[in-house]
């Protein structure tokens, strides 16, 4: 097996006083100091609204900006007359990875479909997102596009979803 | 007699009212301006709103302190006074008590001699714009700079704790050896001005500032001064983050004493700073009677104007130093312990001894 011998860089004399070093380092904190301070300064007399002073999202004030296909909270989308699109294949409950989808079929009064949910239960406390659910789906019904992300409970049942939640977000 | 007691408490009001405020602010400077460097906003959350409809105006003019976050000082002062003031099993109360008290009085006393203005002619009497007059006056610095390494060793000592203790020691060690460099270095600036006085040494750089004349012990007793006040990149003492330093078994305002006396020694330091190499409350081209500019024109000023103008170019000088320093604070990363004595006893300390022999063999050159 070849050997790749790589020899210690010895330190110079300017390397050891650390002066040029240190310099380099105040210069790149230092450009970045002034150049976000010119852009606060004429933030607040109102130019310059393109460029941004500061990296920094002030999260319950404002909102990152989502990608398009960022997968969020679940819907179930409506037919028409505002019964859920879902023909309780199970497709979504079978190819879950966290089996946190519980759909219980009923008959469909509708002639032309042959079922539909009695209920649609969905535990995100155990959802993963990883958005198979959607994938799979050969009706469209299930989306993760509601841009819901702060989800919060106070207890375990508090992060269980029922059709009425899914179908209105 | 009473008037001039009444007129030297009023400059030490003055001085440590100041120095006390630049150590509060500097709290809020540093997470401001480290923000601003790292490109975040930083800490804005601590805020004052009176709910009451006719103190609006109030509110009013709260609203931008608000935004900047200002009274986050205020609620580190509250959270520290509210904190549990703890005591570990075995310490010595007296000295774990009087340790932190020891660090700030002596860092505090060191203003004494600082001079922040020119003799000022107010009612026929000459004010002498500085606490003390003392004519060793840089010696009363490095006394009290020393002093304040006994509240460290103490705090470690008293903790009863055998870490606290080895910070305490890594801390008195680093001090010491930095203590040598710094003296060395002023040396320099002493020859040149010929005075141990501070007033003096401000003085004798009205036509040329200190760090023109003596541009290597600016860069060491920036250095040495910077080890002195214990902040990154020579915080091995303290390793707040994650080496445990001398003031592990402290807590609530003592800890914040502790905290006080780093930052109150950096504005320290940045006067000394502008003292031996800034010119002190020097103004260029500003002369005791007005603008005297090397292209002929003058501008005529009464002597209060040059007062007041030379105390604001004081603390312009000293704002500036404190800056830098918190620049260099949120640049560079800790030195190793090893790299720490190299420096100090392998390059600043020979370094400080050929500066200050080359300049006395000038200066007894020039007679």
């Amino acid at each position: 097996m070849a050997t790749k011998i790589i020899k210690r860089k010895e330190l110079g004399f300017w390397d050891r006083t650390y002066l040029p070093a240190v310099g380099l380092g105040l210069w790149i904190t230092s450009r970045h100091f002034f150049r976000n301070m010119a852009v606060h300064a004429l933030h607040l007399f109102g130019f310059a609204k393109n460029l941004r002073g500061a990296e920094t999202y002030q999260y319950p004030e404002e909102q990152r900006p989502l990608s398009k296909r960022t997968r969020t909270r679940h819907r179930l989308t409506k037919r028409e007359d505002g019964s859920p699109r879902c023909v309780a294949c199970m497709m979504c409950e079978t190819v879950c990875p966290a089996r946190c989808i519980n759909i219980v079929a009923k008959e469909n009064p509708d002639p032309n479909i042959e079922k539909m949910p009695a209920s649609f239960d969905l535990d995100l406390g155990m959802c993963v997102y990883c958005g198979y659910c959607v994938e799979v789906c050969p009706e469209d019904a299930i989306r993760m596009d509601t841009r819901i992300l702060d989800i919060a409970a106070y207890s375990r049942e508090g992060m269980k979803l029922d059709m009425q939640k899914l179908l209105n977000p | 007699m009473f008037t001039e007691f009444l007129i030297k408490a009023g400059l030490a009001l003055f001085i440590l009212g100041n120095a006390l405020n630049f150590a509060g602010l500097l709290t809020w400077v540093e997470r401001k301006q480290s923000a601003v460097m790292q490109d975040r906003i930083g800490a804005n959350r601590a805020r004052i709103e009176f709910g009451s409809k006719w103190l609006s105006p109030v509110n009013w003019i709260l609203g931008p302190l608000n935004a900047l976050g200002i009274f986050h000082a205020l609620a580190d002062a509250i959270k520290m006074f509210a904190k549990e003031d703890f005591m570990p099993r075995g310490a010595d109360r007296f000295l774990h008590t009087l340790a932190p008290a020891i660090s700030v009085v002596f860092a505090l006393a060191a203003f004494a001699v600082v001079p922040f203005g020119d003799v000022w002619h107010v009612g026929g009497r000459l004010v002498n714009l500085q606490v003390s007059g003392l004519n060793a006056g840089i010696l009363f610095v490095f006394a009290m700079m020393s002093l304040g390494v006994y509240g460290v060793i103490l705090a470690g000592f008293s903790s009863n704790n055998n870490y606290a203790l080895l910070g305490g020691m890594r801390a008195a060690s680093q001090m010491l050896s930095y203590e040598i460099t710094m003296g060395l270095a002023v040396m320099g600036v002493v020859l040149c001005a010929g005075t141990l006085d501070l007033q003096g040494i401000v003085r004798s750089q009205s036509a040329l500032w200190g760090f023109a004349t003596q541009p290597l012990a600016f860069l060491l007793f920036m250095t040495a001064a910077l080890a002195e006040t214990k902040r990154v990149p020579f915080d091995l003492p303290e390793g707040e983050s994650e080496i445990i330093g001398y003031f592990v078994e402290y807590s609530g305002m003592k800890f914040g004493m502790f905290f006080l006396t780093d930052l109150v020694e950096t504005v320290l330091v940045a006067c000394l700073v502008t003292t031996f190499f800034f010119g002190g409350w020097q103004v260029p081209y500003l002369l005791p009677d007005g603008f005297h500019f090397p292209w002929g024109a003058a501008v005529a000023l009464p002597h209060t104007a040059v007062i007041v103008l030379g105390v604001t170019a004081f603390f312009l000088k000293v704002i500036c130093f404190n800056w830098l320093f918190m620049a260099i604070r949120w640049t560079l990363p800790r030195f190793r312990y090893d790299q720490l004595m190299d420096l100090g006893w392998k390059i600043l300390f020979p370094a400080s001894l050929v500066n200050t022999i080359v300049t006395s063999v000038i200066v007894v050159m020039k007679g």
